[in-house]
């Protein structure tokens, strides 16, 4: 432990901590644009300068580590002059567009700006016109209100490995874009939306398609329906007060019904149906296909594009099972459709995620078609839904309801809610796989090494007497490391060093995912798992194939899991794309 | 220490020059050969063959000889006659030297009289550009042909690393901490502490770095020694390497010095030829081998961790410090990373000792120190002086005062990251601790001296332009704060300050100081402050139409 001062107050924190730490410590922040919690220090904004007694400048908090005996001073009038013009600076190359931007009232350069008082605009603006780039359909990226902070980068380059964005041209005329100058939708992005996650201000952000929905909403001709991720439910609550993780399922049908949905289901549902699929597709490749093991999830759909771009040769290993809220799309526009005999050119199928990737992945291909209509017609982010609801007027805040989903494909269980979770996938498929190769129920629900942020977790696990050897990977950059071992053993012949791997691209899983409600941190990650944990441990089914629904679901309509109309209509197929190989 | 690899270099020169009875040394530094001075060279050997005199005189380039002002500058060498240095030459001149001098010279000996129209053009031997000047680092860079290795060996090249080789890494770095070498490259860093701080870091692997990404606008230090002296360079590269256990080193050039990029090349290869580079340094189980990184031309990777970042193949932007690059430099391993002077520096006090480097210099900067002065000096080139010389000596002696005749207004000295010294504090010596307190550096080498004709609204306004186009637009201060000091400084030359401008200039100065990344964007307002703080009266100022006092 290392002793200081901060202020004049005694402060201990860990060896190798940043005086930015050590600041919070003692309950003091030093303001920043640049630093993320997530991410390694770029040392961009400089607004977090301190002095240190004996240093002759001024040095960064967010990068200074600290030592012995150190005393710092954070908030001097000098320092906090200092953090005035630069911000005033900053200022003088950013927009005033506050009122039309996707971030007002949650800019971090806003609300700086608005705790220095800041009322005129002392230096003359020297801003950059440059084009927006909306041609991927998921995110909006408008460079002009970038203020180079380097987060994104961080994270599309060194976190997810993706190398889609980078800084161009120096001086006043950096700027971040796609290398080569090319559009987005062209450039390897893989739509994760971590850049968005992180940005501190507009410059990238979900793209917003609320109107569409509003407009669907409006048309007396369509029925409306939504579906909700697991993960948002324990998410959405954070803009409206909430403690992360509080599970606001009830109250985001509510608010959906009051939008004026005329159906409400819960993709969990669909996620109890994947499960019915992908394990029975292990169970298979266990016993009569071990050459195709390892097995590896695809419910992620910037993992679909990221594999598919630089790892194509795990093409085979790949279940082809689509994702829970493609399924339920599929199955809204056929099973709910022949049920309730409603014209499924009729339907339209909002999903609301945690994700800016599902905007890309429903259209990804023709599997996206199965019903014979685009099975998800729109898919929202969480942010994106937080501003539904308030223009619906509902005080979300204080809303205490316990409303339920619609049936039959809002009933889930226990096993569709931890989806939403970095080894939720793994954990549910374990359960299932069980069954499925031994006819039994699995003595154990919970594999405790398969859970937390820890960015690649192992176990060996018994399923009746098969010792699967399993791997959860999350965050593209550890994805990585997990098929190189994939890989070697390949090219070696050696055997396989896993039989199962789940694979989420964003850090955490879903619950982090790119869509998610802004300031994300390893805290609030898990904060958001437990909400789910939570959810499963109190439902009375946690296994997808003991749900009554899910059995109707194959007795009256399916057949049973990899059967012929299974296949038709909840599987996908892959394929390669070299021309993104590096 | 001399080896047999010495005496047989020794040897050879010997050899090739024991016919020779005249050496005419032509001056290939960059601003002599951008002023004729390849056909002052072919002029040379023309004549020469024109006069058969093939056998008998020895045509050597050299180094940078320094009083760049006069060159192109020829030397004339023989026995018994006192040496003799031209310049301006002319490729027509060249040829007058070698018929009107050194034909009959070499014909009559001690009887021969230098005609009239030859001396106009002859520099007097005693001129005290020449011969205040303390020369450690510049010893050979205007004796020996920087591309024939045997010249530099025959100088006393490789002599401290020999030495070296004998002696425990940490009796070097031991020598160098006494010496108290500082960086040349404007920082000041203690050269010995840095040693220490890499050989103490736990690595598998530990690199060497030259800095030779000089591109401060007027200072070409760094260019001369790479051009006129490259084994004094490797040399102290080899012998970093050996004290903090390194076997790679990276000579970081910048891509539009392409004299200095051949002849560091050049010498590389001559060097691993002679077993000085290699597997088995000069036969020791020492295995230490380099190669040039051209740069891409950025002013800002000359900051070490921007440089870093460039040899890795990533965009040049500095990163913040700590971790510095002894402990967590190239690749991620501990990296000695030296200027071009510095590393010259490092055999001279290997082989001569700490003590003796000490005896040259102040107690807080030992040594020497080169600059590149130009601007108004009379006598403009490069000169190496005792740390702790008085600025007025360099600009009134060895410079002999402007050449326009008018008095000194200012020393630019440092270039960006320097500043303005005014006449009246030309008494200040030339050491890092009394050019900090000016609010100035020693910086890189650059010294622009300025009369009272000159503009030095205009020049600070070309300095914010030069920080403008070079900033890395990494961090947000000198990105946006070098744009708006710039549009201040043309404002105020277009239409005169106003209080309010004054009190802009010193909040953006003061902002850019505290929280820029690294020494670019710290010392991009300092020339256009230190004028707006010592010549009040000189900054134009706007016509208030209500009058003084309202």
């Amino acid at each position: 432990m290392i002793d200081l001062t901060v202020n004049g107050f005694d402060v201990q924190v860990p060896d190798g901590s940043t005086i930015l730490e050590a600041a919070l410590a003692a309950e003091i922040k030093i303001p920043t644009l640049c630093k993320h919690p997530d991410l390694p220090p770029t040392g961009a904004c400089g607004i977090c300068v301190v002095k240190v007694e004996g240093y002759p400048d001024l040095v960064r908090a967010c990068s200074t580590p600290v030592q012995q005996g150190m005393k710092v001073e954070t908030h001097d009038p000098e320092i906090v002059s200092v953090r005035r013009t630069l911000l005033e600076m900053i200022l003088s190359t950013h927009p005033n567009e506050c009122l039309t931007c996707g971030r007002h009232g949650a800019c971090e350069l806003q609300e700086l700006a608005k705790d220095f008082g800041i009322r005129e605009e002392k230096m003359p603006s020297i801003r950059r016109e440059l084009p927006r780039d909306d041609s991927t359909g998921c995110i909006t990226l408008d460079p002009r209100k970038c203020i180079k902070c380097g987060r994104c980068l961080e994270m599309c380059q060194q976190q997810q490995d993706v190398w889609a964005l980078s800084f161009m041209e120096r001086g006043l005329d950096t700027r971040i874009a796609p290398a080569g100058d090319i559009t987005l939708a062209e450039s390897p992005c893989v739509h994760c939306g971590q850049c968005s996650a992180h940005c501190p201000v507009g410059a990238i952000l979900e793209y917003d398609q609320t109107e569409a929905v509003w407009d669907a909403l409006r048309d007396p001709s369509r029925h409306c329906v939504a579906q909700i991720a697991p993960s948002v439910r324990v998410s959405l609550g954070e803009a409206f007060g909430y403690e992360s993780g509080a599970n606001l399922a009830g109250q985001l049908y509510h608010a959906l019904r009051r939008m004026g949905f005329d159906t409400v289901f819960d993709t969990n549902f669909g996620a109890d149906v994947t499960i019915m699929e992908e394990a029975s597709e292990l169970a298979e490749r266990i016993r009569s296909a071990p050459e195709k093991l390892p097995l590896i999830t695809t419910c992620c759909p910037s993992w679909v594009d990221f594999m598919e771009k630089f790892h194509a040769d795990m093409i085979e290993h790949f279940s082809t099972c689509k994702s829970p809220h493609a399924i339920l799309g599929t199955l809204t526009k056929t099973y709910y459709a022949e049920k309730e005999g409603i014209d499924p050119e009729s339907i339209f199928m909002v999903s609301v995620m945690p994700c800016t990737a599902k905007k890309y992945e429903i259209t990804r291909e023709k599997s996206m078609y199965a019903s014979g209509e685009q099975d998800v017609d729109i898919s929202l982010t969480t942010r994106e839904i937080t501003r539904m609801i308030r223009q619906t007027g509902i005080a979300l805040e204080n809303l205490n309801c316990l409303e339920l989903p619609d049936s039959p494909l809002g009933e889930y269980s226990g096993a569709g809610v931890i989806f939403g979770v970095s080894g939720g996938v793994m954990e549910s498929a374990l359960r299932s796989t069980h069954f499925f190769l031994t006819g039994e129920d699995p003595p154990e629900l919970e594999f405790q090494p398969l859970r937390g942020l820890e960015g690649i977790k192992e176990m060996t696990v018994d399923l009746g007497g098969h010792n699967l050897r399993v791997a959860v990977a999350h965050g593209l950059g550890h994805v990585e490391k997990v098929l190189e071992r994939v890989r070697v053993a390949k090219e070696k012949g050696d055997p396989m060093p896993y039989d199962f791997i789940e694979v989420m691209a964003c850090p955490g899983g879903c619950i982090g995912g790119g869509g998610q409600s802004w300031n994300v941190c390893n805290t609030v990650r898990n904060q958001r798992a437990a909400g789910l944990i939570k959810e499963d441990r109190v439902q009375d089914v946690r296994t997808s194939y003991a749900s009554p629904w899910i059995q109707k679901l194959y007795k009256d309509f399916l057949g049973a899991p990899l059967s012929p109309k299974a296949k038709e209509l909840l599987h996908t197929s892959y394929r390669s794309r070299p021309e993104y190989l590096r | 220490m001399p080896t047999p690899l010495h005496s047989e270099a020794r040897e050879e020169e010997r050899e090739r020059q024991a016919g020779f009875a005249c050496r005419v040394f032509c001056c290939a530094g960059t601003a002599c050969l951008s002023a004729e001075g390849e056909a002052v060279w072919e002029s040379l050997i023309d004549a020469r063959a024109t006069h058969g005199l093939k056998d008998k005189v020895d045509l050597v380039r050299t180094g940078c000889m320094g009083l760049c002002s006069k060159g192109p500058l020829v030397r004339v060498e023989m026995a018994d006659v006192a040496p003799c240095l031209y310049g301006p030459v002319s490729a027509m001149f060249a040829r007058l030297i070698m018929t009107e001098h050194v034909a009959p010279a070499l014909a009559r000996g001690d009887e021969f009289i230098r005609p009239e129209f030859l001396a106009s053009q002859a520099l007097p031997s005693d001129l005290a550009f020449f011969a205040q000047q303390k020369r450690v680092v510049l010893s050979r860079i205007d004796r020996a042909d920087p591309e024939r290795i045997t010249d530099a060996l025959a100088h006393g090249a490789y002599v401290a690393l020999a030495g070296a080789l004998e002696k425990q890494p940490q009796a070097l770095i031991d020598e160098l901490q006494a010496s108290g070498l500082r960086g040349r490259g404007g920082g000041g860093y203690p050269t010995g502490q840095k040693w220490a701080n890499a050989a103490g870091t736990e690595a598998d692997r530990r690199f060497v770095i030259c800095n030779g990404d000089e591109g401060d606008p007027g200072a070409y230090v760094d260019r001369s020694i790479l051009e006129g002296d490259p084994h004094a360079v490797l040399e102290g590269m080899l012998l970093s390497g050996y004290a903090v256990g390194a076997s790679h080193g990276y000579v970081y050039v910048r891509a539009e010095y392409e004299l200095a990029v051949r002849r560091v090349r050049c010498a590389i290869e001559q060097a691993r030829e002679q077993g000085l580079l290699g597997d088995a340094v000069m036969g020791s189980d020492f295995a230490f081998d380099c190669k040039v990184f051209t740069a891409a031309g950025a002013f800002v990777c000359g900051e070490e961790t921007a440089l870093i970042a460039s040899i890795e193949g990533q965009r040049g932007t500095p990163r913040p410090r700590p971790p510095y690059p002894s402990e967590c430099g190239l690749w991620g391993c501990p990296t000695v990373i030296s200027n071009v002077e510095t590393l010259a520096n490092v055999p001279r006090i290997i082989e001569q000792s700490a003590a003796w480097f000490r005896s040259i210099g102040t107690a807080d900067s030992p040594g020497t120190k080169v600059f590149s002065m130009a601007g108004r000096a009379r006598l403009a080139g490069l000169v190496e002086v005792p740390m702790g010389t008085k600025l007025s000596t360099v600009v009134d002696s060895l410079g002999g005062g402007t050449k326009t005749g008018r008095p000194v207004r200012a020393v630019q000295i440092g270039g960006l990251s320097g500043g303005l010294v005014p006449a009246e504090q030309l008494d200040t010596t030339l050491s890092y601790e009394a050019m900090s307190e000016l609010g100035s550096i020693v910086g890189s080498g650059g010294m622009i001296v300025l009369d009272d004709n000159d503009d030095l609204l205009d020049l600070a306004r070309f300095f914010l332009q030069y920080a403008v186009e070079e900033s890395c637009g990494r961090c947000a201060a000198c990105r946006i704060g070098t744009h708006q000091l710039l549009n201040l400084a043309t404002k105020i030359r277009e239409e005169g300050a106003t209080d309010d401008d004054l009190v802009l200039a010193e909040r953006l100065s003061e902002t850019m100081q505290a929280t820029s990344l690294c020494g670019l964007g710290k010392a991009a307002p300092r020339t256009l402050m230190s004028f707006l703080r010592n010549w009040s009266d000189l900054v134009p100022r706007k016509e208030t139409s209500t009058g003084g006092d309202a």
